[in-house]
């Protein structure tokens, strides 16, 4: 079971998740000090490591779209959020599967801050509210990628078979 | 079945006869740009030959291209540190399309590589920026990718896994009234479609108005197309396209070019006429947000931002210089004038326009990314309202969330300059 901690509407850019003006930061580690750097409050417990690794972030449509930043990513992969989204703006989603955030399509998810949900199957549920919604598989072509836990380890494997 | 443009392209570059919509492919790729943002792809690839025992070498140093645009001159000394990290390792692997910070062959990155003759017609092109989409107007299939994608792009020299995008047709007739252009059509289109109306789509462009529009006006269209959600843009390449290529980009030889089939399979055509469009205003805090000037004129303004990858080129310094000449801006306004490269600044400076700004009252500023981003120059303050040229006005865009961002094409811009309230420029003296 995993609590929502941030509930969001649609169209989150990544101006939102990570503001322009910490992009000179750009080590995965020390990005997810400016996660969603705005909202102060939900900024200082991701800080101050009070939100537990698995917790949830719930949003509309379009989540991350905007910039091809990956500091968007990864500030949100350092915590370990999870990220249920009615769907991704591509470059962004492309981004989290390749650093292995996760990421769940769920076009009709409903859901409030404190709420439980679980992943099962194919399915979000909704423990407080009881309901349950589909999930939209993540790109096939992406798969492989998954599977080999990050785009960097895969392209690795790659590179030592000599098909570079 | 005959093929899109992009279908075309990536058949090309995958060595196959055809490709469809869906299919996965793992297309070359002909050029891929990063600017400061290097500095992080070149940690992930570093990563990438970690315990190997190989030797981190690009695949190929030609194919690459590096700008130095987002902070430029340095605004930081975590900055400074980046872009020396970047210097050092462009120097050490032989990478030659390299533009530092100058006042002779730099600028933003999606004005670089047009004007240097970097991309050409059926290449795949990809960018760690979102408006890679821009060099679509060239007849290219380019689009945006992370770091670590491009990481692995340095690597292996082609992308992993590409479904193949399905193409939205948007053919655009009619000749636009005075005062309206490309700018104002492309915003039309996204208020039309939504933010999220081309998500992983191709949206490529015909119609006579698309025709007989410069390879500036279609580098407008193309870099927007991404504030629809669109993985490209696309513009068949034509006699303008060779022309632009030649000419202003130097490129020598003959160039190859192709179009769609006529019976390319399209997800959806949209038809627009702009003989009766208003200039278009982009609202905060979405760039959907968009409205027909008389909906917002008369708003006060306290910036007004002329440049960016969109409309920093001369076409638009030309118009604002000529609405402005003998005039003064108002006191009730700053307004800041980036142009997109260091070329287009010295023909700017040449053709007295950048003086006439300058004596009505504007700063002229380094070419770069300046406010677009709100890193750097000309950040908000608490409670301003802006109105700029530049592509994306997202809460917090220009450095403040507690500012607002208007965006307008650049006769609307000037002509408020002017007023220090939104001004449609149709109505000028
Ligand atoms: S001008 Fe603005 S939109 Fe264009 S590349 Fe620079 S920051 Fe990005």
């Amino acid at each position: 079971m995993s609590k929502v901690v941030l509930k969001l509407g649609d169209d989150i850019s990544t101006d939102i998740i990570y503001p322009g003006r910490f992009m000179a930061t750009v080590l995965p580690s020390e990005t997810p000090q400016f996660a969603f750097a705005d909202y102060q409050e939900f900024n200082a417990r991701v800080k101050n490591k009070q939100i537990p690794a698995g917790s949830v972030i719930v949003a509309g449509k379009n989540f991350g779209c905007g910039s091809s930043r990956e500091q968007a990513a990864s500030c949100l992969k350092g915590p370990e959020f999870m990220i249920v989204a009615r769907d991704f703006a591509r470059i962004f989603l492309q981004n989290s599967i390749n650093l292995g955030l996760n990421t769940i399509i769920c076009p009709g998810i409903e859901a409030n801050e404190g709420d439980e949900l679980e992943i099962s199957g194919n399915q979000v549920i909704n423990r407080t509210s009881g309901k349950s919604f589909d999930i939209v598989p993540l790109p096939k072509a992406r798969q492989a990628i998954i599977d080999a836990g990050g785009l960097i380890s895969f392209t690795r494997q790659l590179v030592l078979q000599g098909k570079k | 079945m005959g093929m899109t443009m992009v279908e075309k392209i990536l058949a090309q570059a995958t060595g196959q006869t055809a490709v469809k919509v869906g299919d996965v492919v793992e297309p070359r790729v002909d050029l891929a740009m990063s600017h400061e943002n290097g500095a992080l792809v070149i940690n992930q690839f570093m990563e990438i030959y970690k315990d190997t025992g190989l030797e981190a070498k690009v695949w190929d140093p030609s194919r690459i291209a590096i700008i130095f645009d987002h902070r430029v001159p340095a605004e930081s000394s975590k900055t400074a540190t980046n872009q020396k990290k970047i210097r050092d390792f462009v120097a050490k692997q032989g990478i030659r399309k390299f533009h530092d910070i100058r006042g002779d062959e730099g600028g933003i990155c999606h004005q670089i590589l047009p004007e240097n003759g970097y991309v050409r017609p059926g290449y795949v092109v990809v960018g760690t920026d979102s408006h890679t989409t821009s060099h679509g107007a060239l007849g290219a299939f380019s689009f945006g990718i992370g770091a670590t994608e491009m990481a692995s792009v340095w690597a292996l020299g082609g992308v992993l896994n590409v479904e193949v995008p399905g193409t939205i047709k948007v053919v655009v007739n009619g000749e636009f009234p005075p005062f309206v252009g490309p700018k104002d059509l492309i915003l039309y289109l996204i208020g039309l479609i939504s933010a999220e109306g081309a998500n992983f789509k191709v949206i490529e462009f015909h119609g006579s108005t698309i025709e007989n529009m410069s390879t500036s006006g279609r580098l407008v269209i193309c870099n927007m197309t991404v504030e629809a959600g669109a993985t490209s843009g696309i513009v068949p390449p034509d006699e303008e396209t060779l022309q632009y290529l030649h000419k202003e980009a130097g490129v020598r030889g003959k160039i190859k070019t192709f179009g769609p089939d006529a019976d390319a399979n399209y997800d959806r055509t949209i038809e627009i006429d702009v003989s009766k469009l208003a200039p278009q205003i982009a609202c905060p805090h979405t760039v959907d947000n968009v409205k027909s000037i008389e909906e917002v004129e008369g708003k006060k303004v306290h910036q007004i931002v002329i440049g960016s990858c969109t409309n920093g080129r001369l076409d638009d310094i030309e118009i604002a210089s000529r609405l402005l000449a003998g005039k003064k801006v108002s006191r009730n306004v700053r307004m800041l004038v980036f142009p997109a490269s260091g070329r287009i600044y010295r023909q700017a400076l040449k053709k007295g326009y950048v003086a006439k700004l300058m004596a009505a009252g504007a700063v002229v500023m380094n070419s770069g990314c300046g406010p677009c981003l709100g890193v750097h120059q000309g950040a908000l303050a608490e409670g301003d309202v802006a109105l700029a040229t530049t592509n994306r006005n997202f809460k917090g865009r220009m450095g403040n969330p507690n500012a607002e961002v208007f965006l307008c094409s650049p006769a609307v811009a000037a002509a408020s300059a002017l007023t220090g309230v939104i001004t449609d420029p149709r109505k000028g003296g």
